[in-house]
């Protein structure tokens, strides 16, 4: 096991494309940290450069206590596992898992015992002599974990590997990736652009965007305390209310919502700024106070149900318990905690936190 | 055109071209660079010295009136051939598409001639068609038709188109029978619900989809009425009677062999080069085009 | 699918039939023809059922040869055909193979440079250059030789564009999951690649088989001896002299056996044949 760590790193393609932007990131031994962004964020390309697939234009790429920026793939001591399983349709399961250990020489009874191993710990002892095309996409999947674990690498690397699958068997896969790594305890890396993958599977998630790191932190952190106005809408759905403010006095905001207290102590803000809300954190008021709204279209979720509707010409959503019934185009009374009020720069979108 | 990962080697790529560079600069550009510098030069009767002449060959060439017929006849053969044998391919082909049951027999039943040397395919068509001995050019010539592909030019190259027909029926309706399972069912059952009937559903909609096919066919049957159909004349006719079947390809072999004239054998060659140079360029734009379909 | 009904079922039926009764009719009589004496084929007056001397024929065809030409028995021309072909179908696989591998999986100088100098080979056929080519054969000894038979025809890209065309449709993964399985390109090649490749290298055999087995000008340029003739020549040399004196049932016979080994490949190996042709065309 070992930790991985990234300085300054910067990939420009050429053509000047510059796909990763000045990244640092420590990935503790151990831990099972996710890279989430959008698509072209750059997530991929940081993942692959740590492979060794990708060369690094600038920056050190450490494994261990080693500096891997001129190491071959090969001799990273990584295994990855691909978005398309990339498994060789020619080989058998069993072949398909030993083909690695055979290229670097372990003995035999070696090889076949390693296999056996991950073959029953991922439930696929039954297949070893079938070839890849005579498997489901879950238990081709499975053979492609097996194939790294079969390793025993330092790091493992998962490219995206659920998004092949069906929702619900990804949801299975899911819960049986985070189950192995509690089991294997080996540094994991996990690329993915779903954001529900990335807080179930997470200790660390780096939100990722246009090549920089946003914010680095536990699933609960970056959505409890996003650190900018990127990660507040792209973690949590729905995505947070965004909408223009203005510093009344210190502990107010005035915004198409009326006049908004929020934490002081959390936030140093002056002037006009840019006002987040989760849909979650706006109720329903008891009374005849509190802010008017009036939904214009009602979404049953089963247990919640999301109303859209605007304050001014901000568009909103709240997200409330699916209790009673609501008509949809009748005012009602909100109210808002002011612990959930977040503030962001109004040019740089980073958040206002002290 | 490229992968995204690459291997490093620095001699290992050239190595493994090697083999294949070496063939091809040897029996490809050293013999093309050849005949283009033969092509200005012009050889004594006994081959023993040649000058340069510049374009003599070609000027010389293009003040023939032999090589005109020449080209009129290599055109009408595959006119003749590309229309006849697409045709015939075509109407199989749609036939065999409808035919839900044995369309693999039929197609394997039909395709075999693609198989047989465009040689022995003139052998086949002469001993059926030959005036003393053959059983057809019996048959017609006792219907009262005169018939004698020997001392006959026009029925000399229909004999030829027959036989050049009948090897290259196979390849196209390989082709159609591609084209044709390619085209989504459900567009033909929408026109079917429609209104339209079988044949109208032919003109307005298979055939407008298959045109990439047909493109694609007639430039294949062009080059191969100019190239393969050597073994086909060279078989039956060898160029006659009186010249009524050489096409250009023969042409160059017969006057660089036979009549012993190098410079404009080779003149003819380069004149070849270009054609086919531009048909493969068409060909390349229509592929183009093609994937943008 | 429109179904038909009443009648019209059949018409696809009836018309292929007659397609299929025309394309088989040559061949048909080539058959007929070989089991004939010479005095019934020769005034045109040919039964259309066999006759009586099939064995007769194809004995003296095969072990005796013509007695109006070459005299070549034709086993020994089936044989050099049988070399001739496969030469050519595994030279151009090998040599072909390895390039595109070369080309596709590699970064290096003039990378470009040798992809179009073996592309541009795709445009002209061997009839063009044909003397040129066959003066290089000469000066370099080939003549009459396996080598000079099928080297120069080796000369030509289809190949290496096929299997371009196929790598390129190898996904990058399975590249970059050997990488980290410690394979090294060549292992890769053997490995992956080549394994990958067998219906591609079955379907590229088939179609260069047959090019190669029915080549003509070439062979008549390059072979002088009878003993290197290659049959699709040697048939047309029994029938060049005067007509009365053509053996035609052992000319027959020979296209018989020019045309069986190809005809065979072509509808055993249909499936890889089809994928063959339609795949070098692209």
């Amino acid at each position: 096991m070992a930790t991985v760590e990234l300085s300054s790193i910067r990939k420009v393609y050429p053509g000047g494309v510059e796909a990763v932007r000045d990244v640092s990131l420590v990935v503790p031994n151990g831990s099972f940290t996710v890279l989430l962004g959008p698509s072209g964020c750059g997530k991929s390309t940081l993942l692959r450069m740590i492979a060794g697939l990708e060369t690094t234009t600038s920056g050190e790429c450490k494994i261990g206590e080693r500096v891997v920026n001129e190491v071959e793939p090969a001799d990273r001591d990584i295994a990855m596992v691909f978005q398309n399983y990339a498994l060789y349709p020619h080989m058998s399961v069993y072949d398909n898992m030993a083909y690695g250990l055979r290229n670097r020489g372990t003995p035999k009874a070696e090889i076949d015992k390693r296999v056996r191993e991950a073959a029953s710990l991922l439930a696929i002892e039954d297949f070893l002599s079938r070839k890849p095309r005579a498997l489901s996409g879950g238990q081709r999947q499975r053979v492609a974990m097996g194939r790294a674990i079969v390793r025993e690498p330092q790091v493992f690397l998962f490219d995206e590997p659920l998004s092949n699958l069906d929702a619900k068997l990804r949801v299975t896969m899911r819960l049986e990736i985070r189950r192995l790594h509690n089991r294997l305890n080996a540094t994991s890396i996990f690329v993915t652009h779903d954001q529900v993958e990335a807080m179930t599977l997470a200790d660390q998630v780096v939100v990722m965007n246009a090549g920089r790191i946003e914010q680095i932190g536990a699933p609960g952190e970056v959505y409890k305390h996003p650190a900018s106005r990127f990660v507040a809408s792209f973690i949590g759905a729905p995505a947070m209310n965004l909408m223009p403010g203005k510093i009344a006095e210190a502990g107010i905001v005035e915004t198409p919502a009326g006049r908004l207290p929020y934490d002081k102590n959390r936030f140093h803000a002056a002037g006009e700024v840019e006002v987040g809300i989760r849909p979650e954190d706006i109720h329903a008021a008891g009374g005849a106070d509190g802010i008017l709204f009036t939904p214009e279209l009602a979404e049953e979720l089963g247990a919640t149900r999301l109303l859209h509707g605007s304050f001014g010409d901000t568009p909103v959503i709240i997200a409330i318990p699916a209790s009673g019934t609501v008509h949809e185009k009748k005012e009602m009374r909100l109210s808002i905690d002011p612990a959930a009020v977040h503030l962001f720069d109004k040019v740089t979108g980073r958040s206002l936190v002290r | 055109m490229q992968k995204r990962a690459i291997f490093g080697s620095t001699s290992l790529p050239y190595l493994l071209l090697l083999p294949q560079l070496a063939v091809v600069a040897v029996f490809f550009y050293w013999p093309a660079s050849q005949a283009l510098w033969q092509s200005f030069l012009l050889e004594d009767a006994f081959g023993l010295s040649s000058t340069f002449v510049w374009f003599e060959n070609y000027s010389e060439l293009f003040a023939d009136s032999g090589y005109y017929r020449t080209m009129m006849t290599t055109a009408v053969f595959a006119v003749m051939v590309a229309g006849l044998s697409l045709s015939l391919a075509l109407l199989l082909a749609v036939q065999a598409d409808k035919a839900i049951h044995g369309a693999g027999i039929y197609r394997t039943l039909l395709i075999w001639p693609y198989a047989v040397a465009p040689a022995v395919a003139g052998v086949l068509w002469i001993f059926m068609f030959q005036p003393s001995l053959g059983v057809v050019a019996q048959g017609i010539r006792s219907l009262g038709i005169a018939w004698n592909p020997l001392l006959n030019g026009n029925d000399a190259l229909i004999l030829v188109v027959l036989a050049s027909t009948w090897k290259q029926i196979s390849y196209n309706f390989l082709f159609f029978l591609a084209g044709l399972q390619s085209i989504p069912r459900a567009v033909i059952e929408a026109a079917a619900i429609d209104g339209a009937s079988g044949t109208r559903r032919f003109w307005t909609i298979i055939l407008p989809l298959l045109s990439p096919t047909v493109f694609f066919l007639v430039v294949v049957n062009i080059v191969y009425v100019f190239f393969d159909t050597f073994g086909i004349i060279d078989a039956m006719t060898q160029g006659g009677p009186s010249k009524a079947t050489e096409t250009l390809v023969y042409k160059v072999f017969f006057d660089g062999r036979l009549g012993g004239n190098l410079g404009s054998s080779a003149a003819q060659s380069v004149i070849l080069m270009i054609l086919v140079v531009g048909l493969t360029a068409i060909q390349f734009r229509f592929i183009e085009r093609r994937v943008a379909y | 699918m429109v179904e038909h009904r009443g009648f019209s079922r059949f018409v696809p039926h009836i018309v292929l039939c007659i397609g299929v009764a025309i394309i088989a009719f040559p061949v048909y009589l080539c058959f007929v023809g070989s089991t004939h004496p010479q005095d019934v084929t020769s005034n045109g007056q040919m039964p259309l059922t066999p006759g009586p001397i099939f064995f007769e024929t194809y004995y003296k065809t095969l072990f005796v040869g013509s007695s109006g030409s070459t005299r070549e028995p034709v086993a020994t021309m089936l044989v050099n055909s049988f070399i001739m072909a496969c030469v050519i179908a595994l030279g151009k696989i090998s040599i072909s193979i390895i390039s595109a591998f070369s080309v596709v999986y590699f970064k290096f100088p003039f990378r470009m440079a040798a992809f179009w100098l073996i592309f541009i080979t795709l445009m002209l056929p061997v009839e063009v250059r044909i003397y040129p080519t066959y003066k290089i054969a000469a000066d370099l000894n080939l003549l009459d030789s396996y080598a000079g038979l099928t080297v120069p025809l080796i000369a030509s890209a289809t190949a290496t564009l096929f299997f371009r065309q196929f790598f390129m449709t190898i996904p990058d993964e399975l590249v970059e999951a050997s990488k980290l399985d410690g394979a090294g390109p060549m292992r890769f090649f053997w490995d992956t690649v080549l394994p990958l490749s067998r219906t591609n290298i079955a379907a590229l055999f088939v179609i260069l088989f047959i090019y190669g087995w029915n080549q003509y000008l070439w062979p008549i340029l390059i072979t002088t001896r009878d003993d290197m003739q290659t049959i699709v020549i040697g048939i047309k040399k029994m029938i060049v002299t005067a007509d009365a004196l053509t053996e035609w049932n052992v000319v027959l016979a020979t296209a018989m056996l020019a045309m069986l080994p190809p005809v065979t490949v072509v509808v055993l190996m249909q499936r890889w044949f089809v994928r063959g042709l339609v795949e070098t065309e692209k």
